[in-house]
C-alpha cells in the first residue's frame, strides 16, 4: 500500500517538471516532438530507478563525507550504460537527442532523489520512488512534446491530426519550448488548487 | 577571424540558455535580481573556462591516449565537481572578497548542465585547444549576458499587474520565451 503510494506520489504530487520544477533543461531541450520527449523521459527513468536501487543498497558502506562524488559516480556509471546502449541500438533516436542524454548526469531530479529518498530508504520503496518520479517525468515531457509538436506542425506522434500549415513553426523551436511549458504549468497550478 | 565568429555564434546565434537550453535553472533560480545574476554569471564565466581546459586536455592526452572514450562521462563530471571544490579553496586563500561575492554561487556550479554540456561540446565539434577556450569564454559571456537581461526584466515584471494564474514561474518562463525569440533575430548573422 505504501510501494503505491510512493508510486502516485511521483507522478502527481510531486511531480518533478510541473510542481517541483527540476529537470528543466532536457524538459526544454529535448520536446520537438512527443516521441522524443517521452524517449528522453524513459531514458532518465531508468537511470533513476537503477541509481535509487544501488545507491540504497550502498547507504551504509557510503562515509557522508564523500556521498555526493559516490553518488555521482554511480548515476554516471548508469548515463553511460544507457548512452551506449542507445548509440548502439537506436542511432536515429541517439542524434536527435544528442548532448542531452550524458547531461542526464546532471539532472537534478536524479541526484535529488539519491540525497532525499534513496539514502534513507530500503531498496524496494526507492525503486518505487524511481518508477514513480520517472513516470512523472516521462509524462510531463511526453506532454509537453506533444503540446509543441501539435502546435507547431500539427501531428502527434508523426500521425498527422491536421495540414502542416496550419501549425506555427515557432512552437518546434527554441521560443515555443518556454511558452508552452509556462502555460502548461499555470494550468497545472490552477489544477491543483481546484 | 575565425575567433570572432565562434564568439558571435556562441554568444548571439547560438545562446547557450536561450536556444540550446543548458544552464536552465540558474536561469530561473537566480534572475530575480539584476545584482545576483550578474554575481553567478561571472561565477560560471570562470569555473566553465577552466573546466574547458582541464576537461579538454584530459579528454586529449588521458582518455583518446588509452582508449578510454567511454569514460568520458564519469571522469568529467568528477574533474568539474573537484574543480568547483578547489576553485572554492583557493578561492578563500587568495581573494576573500572574490570569494564572499561568487560564495553561494559556486558549489550550485557543479549541477549547471552548461559546465558539461560545453565540455562536451568542445569535443563533439572537434575544436583546437584556442578554439575550445574562445568557445567556452564566449558560452560564458552568452550565459551571463542572457541572465542579467532577463534579471533585468523580471525586475520590472515584480511591478506589474500579471494575471493570477500566471504568476511567478509561468510567466518567467512566457518571459524567458519571448527573451528566446528576440535572440532569433542574430540568426543570420553567422
Amino acid at each position: 500500500m505504501s510501494n503505491l503510494k510512493t508510486l502516485t506520489n511521483g507522478i502527481l504530487k510531486e511531480n518533478p517538471v510541473f510542481v517541483l520544477l527540476l529537470g528543466m533543461c532536457p524538459t526544454l531541450g529535448t520536446t520537438s516532438s512527443a516521441i522524443n520527449g517521452m524517449s528522453m523521459g524513459l531514458a532518465t527513468m531508468f537511470v533513476l530507478i537503477c541509481s535509487n536501487a544501488v545507491i540504497s543498497l550502498l547507504k551504509n558502506l557510503i562515509p557522508d563525507q564523500v556521498r555526493i562524488p559516490a553518488y555521482i559516480v554511480v548515476i554516471a556509471t548508469f548515463v553511460t550504460v544507457v548512452q551506449m546502449c542507445m548509440e548502439a541500438f537506436v542511432p536515429a533516436l541517439y542524434a536527435s537527442l544528442g548532448l542531452f542524454i550524458p547531461l542526464i548526469v546532471v539532472n537534478c531530479i536524479v541526484l535529488g532523489r539519491a540525497e532525499a529518498f534513496a539514502a534513507k530508504n530500503k531498496v524496494l520503496p526507492s525503486i518505487f520512488d524511481g518508477i514513480g518520479i520517472g513516470l512523472g517525468f516521462t509524462l510531463a515531457l511526453t506532454l509537453l512534446g506533444a503540446t509543441r509538436e501539435f502546435l507547431g506542425t500539427g501531428k502527434l506522434f508523426s500521425l498527422t491530426l491536421m495540414p502542416e500549415e496550419y501549425g506555427s513553426l515557432i512552437f518546434v523551436l527554441a521560443p515555443g519550448a518556454f511558452i508552452a511549458l509556462g502555460y502548461l504549468i499555470a494550468i497545472v497550478n490552477k489544477l491543483r488548487k481546484a | 577571424m575565425e575567433y570572432i565568429l565562434i564568439f558571435i555564434a556562441a554568444v548571439f546565434v547560438n545562446n547557450v540558455v536561450l536556444a540550446q537550453f543548458l544552464g536552465i535553472c540558474p536561469f530561473l533560480g537566480v534572475s530575480k535580481k539584476v545584482s545576483t545574476a550578474a554575481g553567478m554569471g561571472a561565477a560560471v564565466a570562470f569555473v566553465l573556462t577552466i573546466a574547458t581546459l582541464v576537461t579538454f586536455l584530459i579528454q586529449k592526452y588521458v582518455l583518446d591516449a588509452y582508449g578510454l572514450g567511454y569514460m568520458q562521462t564519469i571522469s568529467f563530471i568528477l574533474i568539474i565537481a573537484a574543480l568547483v571544490q578547489l576553485v572554492e579553496i583557493i578561492l578563500k586563500k587568495v581573494s576573500p572578497s572574490l570569494y564572499q561575492a561568487l560564495g553561494v554561487f559556486l558549489p550550485l556550479i557543479t549541477t549547471n548542465c552548461c559546465i558539461l554540456g560545453v565540455a562536451i561540446l568542445v569535443i563533439q565539434k572537434d575544436y583546437n585547444l584556442m578554439q575550445a577556450i574562445v568557445y567556452a569564454v564566449s558560452t560564458a559571456i552568452g550565459f551571463a549576458l542572457a541572465l542579467i537581461i532577463f534579471a533585468g526584466i523580471r525586475e520590472q515584471l515584480e511591478m506589474t499587474h500579471i494575471p493570477k494564474g500566471l504568476k511567478g514561474t509561468p510567466i518567467a518562463l512566457i518571459t524567458a520565451g519571448l527573451l528566446a525569440m528576440a535572440f532569433m533575430g542574430f540568426s543570420g548573422i553567422v
